[in-house]
């Protein structure tokens, strides 16, 4: 060690450590050390390029069936066979991963904004607004998600908006929950009294400095979210609920393998499971690894 | 406790009241409406007012869930438009069947899942642990349905020793008398559970692992056996009423699919068919009668919570 060392433990160089750079690397190092983490990331990426990039190299019809091509077992025109319209199921799966991803982030993403404004409002105002609001969300998280979203799915007719829309309808609730904790706690600290006594009103107090210091526990409720909506959207196909053909989706594909469980066609029973299982999995590692970087008790450790 | 006990119920209550108006306004403000579910595409317009007024369905919203409201009280739970029959009537039928595919999914998942989940917490960072671990991670990352779909295949098509199907039978009687149906339905429920109480178990038994408790068992010579058994495992099972209770929305979500996927008739297929058809009535009743079983589970959970823990004052 040398001398330049001391000077800067008296008065650090680069002025005071900001606390958000500190906080990101902290992150940045308990993720990478994560293995499952990196998996995570690794399959979320590799499951999106094959998605999006790959129908750009491997050319499939998926609009029109090709009854004479049904159900075909796996060669080297179809390396995953076709399915029991003729489909391609490598050029389907790829498709279905679209629309799954799309539905996934995109709900997820829409109920995260409206749960983080929701709870913040309730959290930061308090009183009758916090309890009609927190008591609004009570009995709307009593409901069974599922049941409900059978329900609406009958009336509203199907379209990628209008899935992405009602799966976001149930998927708000919890990260209103927790944001409306994080702001009553955060709401009486020094600093935004300080921001109060400059004159700062309340919009800018909530936008500016609640939530931005409850972002470690809305990216992590908003990674498990996708993982959820992800699966509400497979059950939903998979029921017949969901998206109408000729559009694909993970879920439609095992519901259409189904009828032919007994005829061995293995092909359209194991790749958009495995496909929905690692998506999902690589979605929940990565919410459990940003959950162990951002949680300050488990830093502890 | 009294206190606490009447006011925590009676919020119950108001949750599930709420719960009313949302169902109650979704069904009625959507458009299409039951006459058109009921009376099909090309009913008249005169038709549809015909049904309305009969029904009751051209007076003001309030009023109509005024007097659903009451006739709710009365234990009227209304009537299915499509199966002809008193919702009371479906409900007494298959609820019977429901609730015993859930508890025994719900037995089984509590018998493999806390053993596993304190002989993780015993042997922690063992291969053991890993493995299990694993398992619990592919258990709630997995489609339920999908995981039905493979115990079809591997049970009921490759090695053909399960039926296939669900027992196919009106009554609880029928569904009694043939356990070999119920195996793979049960397994494709209590999977999903088994994953989250091992996990729950594993981290409430660490917990209790590092208490003064056990090192005082363990000063006093006890045999391991006996700690585990005695100590740790009462210990650990406090929380587990609380676990159930707050298990519940899986369980019902699960029963719907599982239903579905093993052709069981529940009381998730007839909701199923029921969304299907758009008999409201039913789905209303079915859609009521789930919330119910969330909030008697969170509310279960609650006082569980404060009964089984002497630490917690209820007040």
């Amino acid at each position: 060690m040398t001398g330049t060392d001391l000077t800067a433990l008296s008065a650090p160089v680069g002025g005071e450590p900001s606390a958000g750079g500190g906080l990101w690397r902290t992150l940045g190092q308990t993720f990478t050390a994560n293995r499952l983490a990196v998996l995570g990331v690794g399959l979320i990426v590799g499951i999106a390029l094959f998605c999006f990039l790959g129908p750009l190299v491997y050319h499939t019809d998926q609009v029109y069936t090709n009854l004479a091509a049904a159900s075909l077992p796996p060669s080297a025109a179809h390396p995953l066979g076709t399915d029991h319209l003729g489909y391609d199921e490598l050029g389907r799966l790829m498709a279905g991963g679209q629309s799954s991803l799309e539905v996934g982030l995109a709900a997820a993403v829409m109920a995260s904004a409206v749960g983080v404004l929701w709870g913040a409002l309730a959290g930061y105002v308090g009183g009758v607004l916090d309890t009609v609001m927190m008591r609004i969300v009570d009995v709307v998280l009593s409901i069974p998600v599922l049941f409900m979203l059978l329900f609406i799915a009958t009336i509203i007719p199907p379209t990628l908006g209008t899935m992405i829309a009602i799966i976001a309808l149930f998927a708000w609730l919890i990260p209103a929950r927790l944001v409306r904790g994080e702001v009553l706690s955060l709401r009486s600290r020094e600093y935004v009294q300080a921001v109060r006594v400059m004159g700062g009103g309340g919009g800018r107090i909530v936008l500016r400095h609640l939530i931005p210091n409850a972002i470690g526990v809305i990216v992590v409720q908003a990674t498990f979210a996708v993982a959820d909506s992800i699966l509400i959207f497979a059950v939903l196909s998979y029921l017949g609920f969901g998206l109408s053909a000729p559009a694909a989706s993970w879920g439609e594909m095992l519901s259409s393998g189904t009828a032919y469980l007994y005829d061995g066609y293995w092909w359209q029973i194991y790749p958009p499971g495995v496909a929905i299982l690692l998506i999902v999995l690589a979605f929940n590692f990565v919410g459990d690894a940003l959950r162990d970087a951002l949680d300050v008790r488990l830093r502890q450790r | 406790m009294t206190g606490y006990l009447l006011r925590r119920t009676g919020q119950s209550f108001m949750v599930l009241l709420g719960v009313s108006v949302i169902v109650f306004a979704l069904t009625h403000l959507l458009p299409g409406g039951p006459a058109r579910a009921i009376l099909g595409l090309r009913a008249t317009p005169a038709a549809i007012a015909a049904f309305n007024h009969a029904h009751g369905y051209d007076k003001p919203l309030y009023l109509q869930y005024v007097s659903y409201l009451s006739s709710l009280v009365r234990g009227d739970l209304g009537f299915s438009y499509t199966q002809n029959q008193s919702v009371a009537a479906l409900l007494a039928q298959d609820v019977p069947k429901s609730a015993y595919l859930s508890l025994l999914a719900l037995a089984v998942a509590i018998i493999v899942g806390l053993p596993l989940g304190i002989a993780q917490a015993v042997r922690r960072n063992t291969v053991l642990d890993y493995t299990v671990t694993t398992g619990a991670f592919l258990g709630y990352s997995m489609p339920i349905f999908w995981l039905g779909l493979l115990l079809i295949t591997w049970f009921a098509v490759d090695l053909s020793v399960l039926p296939p199907e669900a027992p196919q039978t009106a009554t609880l009687g029928g569904a009694l008398a043939d356990p070999a149906g119920m195996v793979l339905p049960v397994a494709a429920l209590a999977i999903v559970s088994i994953a989250s109480f091992s996990r729950f178990m594993r981290s409430a038994a660490i917990e209790n692992l590092a208490q003064d408790y056990i090192r005082t068992a363990r000063a006093k010579g006890l045999p391991e056996r006996v700690i585990l058994l005695r100590h740790l495992l009462r210990n650990a099972m406090l929380p587990i009423i609380t676990l159930i209770g707050l298990s519940i929305p899986a369980l019902v979500a699960g029963n719907l699919v599982v239903e579905q996927v093993f052709n069981y008739p529940g009381v998730g297929l007839l909701f199923f068919n029921s969304a299907l058809r758009r008999d409201y009535p039913v789905e209303i009743a079915l859609t009521l009668l789930g919330s119910a079983l969330v909030v008697l589970g969170n509310l279960v959970a609650d006082l569980a919570y404060g009964l089984a823990d002497p630490r917690v004052r209820l007040a």
